[in-house]
């Protein structure tokens, strides 16, 4: 449990709910946010995701105050900060930059908020002590940055940032500069920790994975707007449009004909996500996971037999990319599934019933666009 | 026929010692040697280049009447010979006050237009660089009313020269400090001190100038070693420091040896200050690698 400067314990207070208001950015002639509104629940933690430039970056850096906006608000618990100045607004911030003060030990980093509130000397060390406790650094209190490891660095920026006892706790892409092992264990860190001290956070990032995985609910941006905002499983399983089908996880683009509040994808028969889709020829976006090796696999042509040209090993799964003749899929199959069937080797593949989003005309009605995998 | 001992056979041999020197045998070893044999040559040519006239001069400001002989009285007469020790006490007074000004105005500056108007950065950059292309002689031409309007108006004292020397140290010292904020990410380290409270006086003064120790030491000592030597804008302008009191006594007396007293004492002074500033600097160096 955690004790605030003045005493007060900070594992039990709740966090303040968050507004941002219409926002509106602009450098020169192009427009970083456009009208921007995200409200954040007391205690929530929300993960911007989206492409370099989308404007991610810009919105927390107006929430912490280090911008201006050219319009719209910011309200934190209840309160309109639009105007207030960064250092009065007390946000904890970690950058994606390692942000420790090359001339502090990392006790005096962790204990530098409090000294500037004019927090006596003892309950500074107590305090950084415990933050250090927190983030499980206390028997590193007396080095100094150039003596840690790049993760370390931010778990101490981390417990800098929680020393004020924040109202909002500000996550500039915090791992990015981490190897894959030390961002997954720091991920999950700063999950922990968050959900323990109960604080509103902002994370941004543009790592999906590491959205989908540490946040209440993720929003994912386009050109300075909200394309979706929900809980992870809603936003993988049932993307609100097309770019965010093929921004997070994989998808296979393959023609489909809408009849009737159903998409016929070679041969399958799907339910959709939109029922009130109009009828005609669309792009069905279809997960790898949806697809499936057929039960019965004893047809030699087909819409969905094609030939194994490439295998992925990702551990518990493989993902397999088959030639249709026509076109490619992804299928992501259980390893030894997908072992059965090597490269070369002829497989039947069928589609599970999940609802599938459609984006724009197919091929025959938009010529150029092609029938592939998209998406990372 | 040579015989040809392997690793191993030195190993079985005991010669553990003649293994960890193989490899440095061969045409390998012979290169090495010469180039360190040109080392040696290069430094040493280097070094008489530079301890010999000094060294003539401290020897000479030992000198006796005779030759042979040797005797202090060039030294302790620095103290009684007119005027001098006055200018080396007003050059000293001019390299404090030059140091002091120029860090309180370009350092401010600099941190400033780095964190709030890098779009200035080109600017500052070439209004600081300039005086390097101006020669001393166009200077003095223009500051020359400027100085008779101090003398006539504000005071006579050599220690009003401490302007033009700040603009003359300005191109060496924002060089000084340029290459200390680029070796910091200024931007980050600000806006991590603001998000945790820190207004803009806190964020240049408690965090962005004590990353900058090193630069702001090499700066000063600039400035100090720029206003020690300087002689022609304060001969030019009519006042005395040190190297225009040196060079009154060159031309007024037969004393060479004072000259030479004065020039080794100002050089010593200058050692022992960059002295000072390295074992400052590497005192805490060794302080934060020692937490380690």
């Amino acid at each position: 449990m955690m004790a605030s400067p003045n005493g007060e314990v900070a594992g039990g207070r709740a966090g303040v709910e968050v507004r941002l208001e219409g926002l509106r950015r602009q450098y020169g002639s192009v427009v970083a946010l456009d009208g921007f509104d995200l409200t954040m629940a007391p205690g929530e933690l929300v993960a911007l995701l989206g492409p370099s430039g989308c404007g991610k970056t810009t919105t927390l850096r107006l929430l912490a105050g280090l911008e201006d906006a050219d319009g719209g608000r910011v309200v934190v618990g209840g309160d309109d900060i639009t105007h207030v100045t960064a250092n009065k607004r007390n946000m904890g911030m970690v950058f994606q930059a390692y942000s420790l003060f090359p001339h502090l030990t990392v006790q005096q980093n962790v204990a530098f908020g409090l000294r500037l509130r004019g927090v006596d000397k003892a309950e500074q060390q107590r305090r950084a002590i415990e933050m250090l406790e927190l983030v499980g650094l206390s028997t590193q209190a007396d080095r100094y940055s150039h003596q840690l490891s790049g993760g370390q660095q931010q778990r101490v920026a981390l417990a800098r940032a929680l020393a004020i006892n924040p109202q909002v706790l500000l996550l500039d892409e915090p791992l990015s500069a981490l190897d894959a092992k030390v961002r997954a264990q720091l991920r999950d860190q700063i999950r922990r920790i968050q959900l323990e001290v109960g604080i509103t956070t902002l994370f941004v990032t543009h790592d999906q994975e590491e959205a989908l995985a540490i946040a209440d609910r993720v929003g994912v941006m386009k050109d300075g707007r909200l394309e979706q905002l929900a809980p992870p499983t809603e936003v993988y399983a049932r993307p609100a449009t097309s770019f965010v089908a093929e921004f997070v996880g994989l998808t296979n683009r393959l023609d489909g004909d809408v009849r009737a509040g159903r998409v016929t994808v070679r041969g399958a028969s799907l339910p959709l996500v939109d029922p009130a889709t109009p009828d005609g020829r669309v792009i069905a976006l279809v997960r790898p996971e949806a697809v499936t090796l057929a039960a019965h696999a004893s047809e030699e042509t087909g819409p969905l037999v094609g030939s194994v040209i490439a295998a992925t090993f990702l551990g518990a799964t493989t993902r397999i990319t088959v030639d249709l003749g026509d076109a490619t899929i992804m299928a992501q199959l259980g390893t030894a599934e997908a072992a059965a069937h090597p490269a070369g080797s002829r497989v039947s593949l069928a589609i599970r019933e999940d609802p599938v989003l459609v984006a724009g005309a197919s091929p025959a009605e938009a010529p150029g666009s092609g029938a592939a995998p998209s998406g990372e | 026929m040579a015989s040809v001992i392997t690793p191993a056979d030195a190993m079985e041999r005991g010669a553990v010692g003649r293994v960890a020197r193989m490899p440095r045998g061969g045409i390998y070893g012979r290169r090495r040697r010469r180039l360190q044999v040109f080392r040696v040559i290069v430094l040493t040519l280097f070094a008489a280049f530079f301890i010999i006239p000094l060294y003539a001069m401290v020897a000479f400001s030992f000198q006796g009447s005779t030759p042979g002989t040797h005797t202090l009285s060039a030294w302790t007469s620095i103290i009684s010979y007119p005027g001098l020790l006055g200018a080396i006490e007003i050059t000293l007074e001019l390299a404090v006050i030059t140091s002091v000004v120029m860090l309180a105005l370009l350092l401010p500056t600099m941190i400033w237009v780095r964190l709030r108007v890098p779009r200035l950065r080109r600017v500052i950059e070439f209004l600081c660089l300039l005086p390097l292309t101006i020669p001393a002689i166009v200077l003095v031409v223009g500051l020359a009313p400027i100085y008779r309007q101090i003398r006539i108006h504000i005071s006579l004292s050599a220690l009003m020269l401490f302007g033009v020397y700040v603009i003359l140290a300005l191109p060496y010292a924002y060089r000084s400090l340029a290459s200390g904020l680029e070796a910091i990410d200024a931007r980050t380290l600000a806006e991590a001190a603001r998000s945790l409270g820190a207004s803009w006086f806190t964020v240049i003064a408690r965090v962005i100038v004590p990353n900058l120790w090193q630069a702001v030491l090499n700066a000063t000592l600039l400035t100090v070693a720029l206003v020690l030597g300087e002689f022609t804008i304060a001969s030019l302008l009519l006042y005395t420091n040190m190297q225009v009191a040196l060079y009154d006594i060159s031309r007024a007396s037969l004393n060479a040896g004072v000259l030479f007293a004065t020039s080794s004492a100002a050089l010593l002074f200058a050692f022992i200050l960059l002295m000072i500033l390295s074992y400052v600097g590497r005192r805490r160096e060794r302080r934060r690698g020692a937490a380690a």
